[in-house]
């Protein structure tokens, strides 16, 4: 080649050389005069402007742009620091029952007191008072005036009223909302026997919530359309029986520490942000493992379809529609009973079970769909024609090519699989109490939604946060780990 | 397209008949019987009852006895409920999910696809991004806690005003109906919303949108007759996938709203090891399942043709 290519340069420059044709030397000193050594030139012309990126680099940077997936992954750490580190930090027993803790809302620390009867004062009567009225008096007014005597706490609240002229007895009404009329007094707790029986201690299930008292005249038959309401909120307080039980030592007027629960106590009593963390861990282990297992299974299948084709890859795909095809609840449900997980039993392990034989089609496919293009493709025959091994291939340029697909149904794989961890244990047949998961968690809230919301509400937020990043996450990193979106802009 | 249909239908048989067996097998599996439980249960007694069960064949008899019934539409005799066989729950709570099921649909495709035309309209305005933010949370919110919040805000929307504008449970009346379809279809018209933006972004870009504009069509005539129809069209493969949604949901949403449903009835019977009820439910739901995908495909070749040539 290179002897034709000086012919050529001969032929070109012959009318210039002619005269010295015949000298075969001479013609070659001419034509060294063609071919001069290159000068080295400003290097800084030829060199890259901007440093070269590889691609995970250049993904980052694209996904550093994406406000949305950057506040996704930082809401995803901060749950996964949540619940992977809290426990070290916030060393509460979460499968501990405090029984004088039911349901509370979110607190953060405080003392209750040990408070018996006797700290509320005796009960008023007051002997100047006829136990009958002498006359009718008609209408009834309202007392003038409530009172709340000794210290409201949860063990009681003691109410003493002023005596109603013509009255033969009083009604105390209790209600957790402010009435605004009379038909909104909420529970009649006690009728006095006499009117000079002027108050009266409420001791029935009381929480520190705010409580409104009303309290009715009463002339012997009918009660007065009149009332006078007091808001009371009764402090939190143990009685001595119960303080005791933690520990021996305490005494009436001593007050006993609470530990904070800033998310709330269950309807055991259980600290809800211990179990949260606790559950957490349960969500993301399912949530990670599963997807993994049958993403990496979906990869190897689609990638050993795709590479291999012709008839093969027409039989492992049907397989797949067909495994498509098999509805994943009913599965889900046999596996949990083939497994010989009885009711009450966890059932994490048919759980992830199922699912591996289930999700993975849809990676295979993708795959197979990838792999099968990728063979296509200019960079792939010319390995081939240099004679690269099949392995060099795959590893080369099979595996770095289709990593990005994968990654990106891996993200909006673990959110689908911590729904479906939330939504099985929630019709009981994944996680079982006591353990605690979101799903769990979220189930047995439900029970008490309607009284103490906080139960179904801090769950219910964090399986939705988790979702909704993961979601957002996914959509930014396939618009940075998408090469044919990023020629399009 | 018959060919298609016919191999579609063969495979959904192949699939159901694999569901059946695997349930079959699933079941016996399990260690112990149906019968360990029962108390106070004499040698004669027992073989009896499994002489009524047919639990004293072998398993392949018993194999062959389940697929016959099964074939025949016979799903058995409840273990926990006295005389109650399958058919008889089967007929009497599936009407309810259906019902259920069917109004969850309509709103889903209805909300769906008015959102999905108005997101497309204002695309990158501020409808548009209100929209898909909701749309985002309709994805990520799960469908128990949608229908527990909705239910818990109703019964403090009917405290505030004093008398019950809705009911919160129960079955029965229209009314009854409309917090359970709404919950039960929110996250499908979340999906439905998105599909059908960019399908309309699609179909705007297209020719024949591009040739009405130069006709002079009125925009109005444009947006009805042509985007909006040729845009709900690809909606329709959704569907399979969200009539398995919304069947699947029924079993949360009938729990929470207390709606005689079947889905409820299943939950209860996989809770209580209700063997029979597990197996004529599941063959039941995986049937309707996997028919129903199938419909929706064969559907969907029917009014596209571009579906139909390209199979």
């Amino acid at each position: 080649m290179m002897e034709i290519e000086l012919n050529q340069k001969q032929t070109i420059s012959t009318p210039r050389s002619a005269p010295a044709m015949s000298d075969n030397n001479k013609t070659n000193d001419n034509l060294d005069s063609f071919f001069k050594p290159a000068v080295k030139e400003d290097e800084s012309l030829h060199g890259l402007s901007r440093p070269s990126l590889s691609y995970w680099q250049d993904a980052w940077i694209r996904l550093k742009k994406d406000k949305k997936a950057i506040t996704s992954l930082v809401l995803v750490s901060f749950i996964l620091a949540f619940s992977l580190l809290g426990p070290f930090v916030w060393t509460v027993d979460p499968n501990e029952q405090n029984l004088n803790m039911i349901s509370q809302g979110p607190s953060f620390g405080s003392d209750a007191l040990i408070a018996n009867r006797e700290m509320l004062g005796e009960l008023v009567v007051d002997e100047s008072i006829p136990e009958e009225p002498l006359e009718e008096v008609s209408p009834l007014e309202a007392t003038e005036s409530i009172e709340v005597l000794g210290k409201a706490s949860t063990v009681g609240v003691h109410l003493k009223w002023q005596p109603v002229p013509g009255a033969y007895n009083y009604t105390i009404y209790r209600n957790e909302i402010q009435p605004n009329n009379i038909s909104e007094l909420g529970v009649p707790l006690f009728t006095t026997e006499y009117a000079n029986e002027l108050s009266y201690i409420d001791s029935l299930q009381l929480e520190a919530i705010p409580y409104w008292y009303s309290i009715v005249a009463t002339d012997g038959i009918d009660e007065a359309m009149t009332y006078k309401t007091i808001e009371v909120t009764p402090e939190l307080a143990y009685s001595l029986d119960q303080a005791r039980a933690i520990n021996p030592d305490y005494n009436i007027g001593d007050s006993i520490s609470i530990g904070a629960h800033p998310f709330g106590t269950d309807q055991l009593g259980r600290d809800v942000m211990a179990r949260l963390m606790t559950g957490g861990r349960i969500s993301f282990f399912i949530g990670f493992f599963a997807p993994l297992l049958y993403i990496l299974f979906g990869t190897l299948y689609g990638g050993i379809a795709g590479f291999i084709g012709g008839r093969v890859d027409g039989w492992m795909m049907r397989f797949s529609d067909f495994v498509v095809a098999l509805p994943f609840l009913l599965f889900m449900i046999l596996s949990y009973i083939a497994f010989g997980a009885g009711p009450g039993e966890s059932g994490i392990v048919p759980m992830m079970a199922t699912m591996v034989a289930l999700l993975w089609p849809a990676t295979a496919r993708l795959v197979r769909g990838q792999v099968l293009q990728l063979r296509e493709e200019g960079f792939t025959q010319a390995a081939q024609l240099l004679g690269a091994s099949s392995w060099y291939i795959l590893l080369r340029h099979m595996i770095p090519n289709t990593i990005g697909v994968i990654l990106v149904t891996l993200t909006f794989a673990i959110p689908s699989a911590i729904f479906t961890e939330a939504f099985l244990s929630f019709i009981g047949m994944g996680v079982a109490p006591p353990n605690a998961s979101w799903g769990v968690m979220s189930n047995e809230g439900i029970a008490t939604m309607l009284n103490t919301p906080h139960e179904l509400i801090f769950p219910a937020i964090f399986i939705s946060l988790t979702v909704l990043s993961f979601n957002l996450l996914g959509d930014g990193l396939r618009d940075a780990l998408d090469a044919r979106m990023r020629s399009r802009e | 397209m018959k060919k298609y249909i016919f191999s579609r239908v063969v495979q959904g048989i192949l699939t159901v008949f694999f569901i059946a067996t695997a349930t079959f097998f699933a079941m016996h599996l399990v260690p112990g019987d149906p019968l360990m439980d029962a108390k106070a249960m004499t040698p004669e007694i027992r073989a009896n009852l499994e002489a009524k069960y047919g639990l004293d064949q072998p398993v392949l008899v018993q194999y062959t006895t389940f697929m016959k019934n099964m074939i025949l539409g016979d799903f058995g005799i409840s273990f926990t409920q006295k005389n109650r066989s399958v058919n008889d729950i089967i007929s009497e709570h599936f009407p309810v999910s259906a019902v259920l099921g069917v109004l969850a649909i309509l709103y889903a495709a209805l909300g769906g696809i008015l959102w999905g035309a108005l997101t497309a309209k204002y695309r990158n305005k501020w409808p548009d991004h209100v929209i898909m933010v909701l749309v985002i949370l309709g994805i990520s919110v799960p469908n128990f806690v949608v229908a527990a919040v909705s239910q818990w805000g109703t019964v403090n929307i009917n405290k505030l005003a004093g008398i019950s504008i809705l009911p919160v449970a129960g079955w029965g009346e229209f009314s009854n109906m409309i917090l359970p379809a709404m919950a039960l279809g929110l996250s499908t018209m979340a999906y439905l919303t998105r599909l059908m933006r960019n399908s309309m972004l699609d179909v705007g870009n297209s020719d024949y949108i591009r040739t009405a504009k130069a006709k002079g069509l009125k925009p109005s005539r444009i947006f009805v007759q042509h985007e909006l129809r040729n845009s709900v069209l690809p909606l329709i493969t959704i569907l399979g996938p969200a009539i398995a949604a919304i069947t699947t949901g029924g079993f949360v949403v009938e729990k929470i709203f207390a709606i005689p449903g079947l889905g409820r009835y299943f939950v209860q019977a996989v809770q209580q090891l209700d063997y029979t009820v597990i197996m004529g439910l599941t063959v039941f739901y995986g049937a309707f399942l996997v028919f129903m995908v199938i419909a929706v495909d064969v559907i969907y070749g029917l009014i596209d043709p571009r579906i139909r040539l390209a199979k």
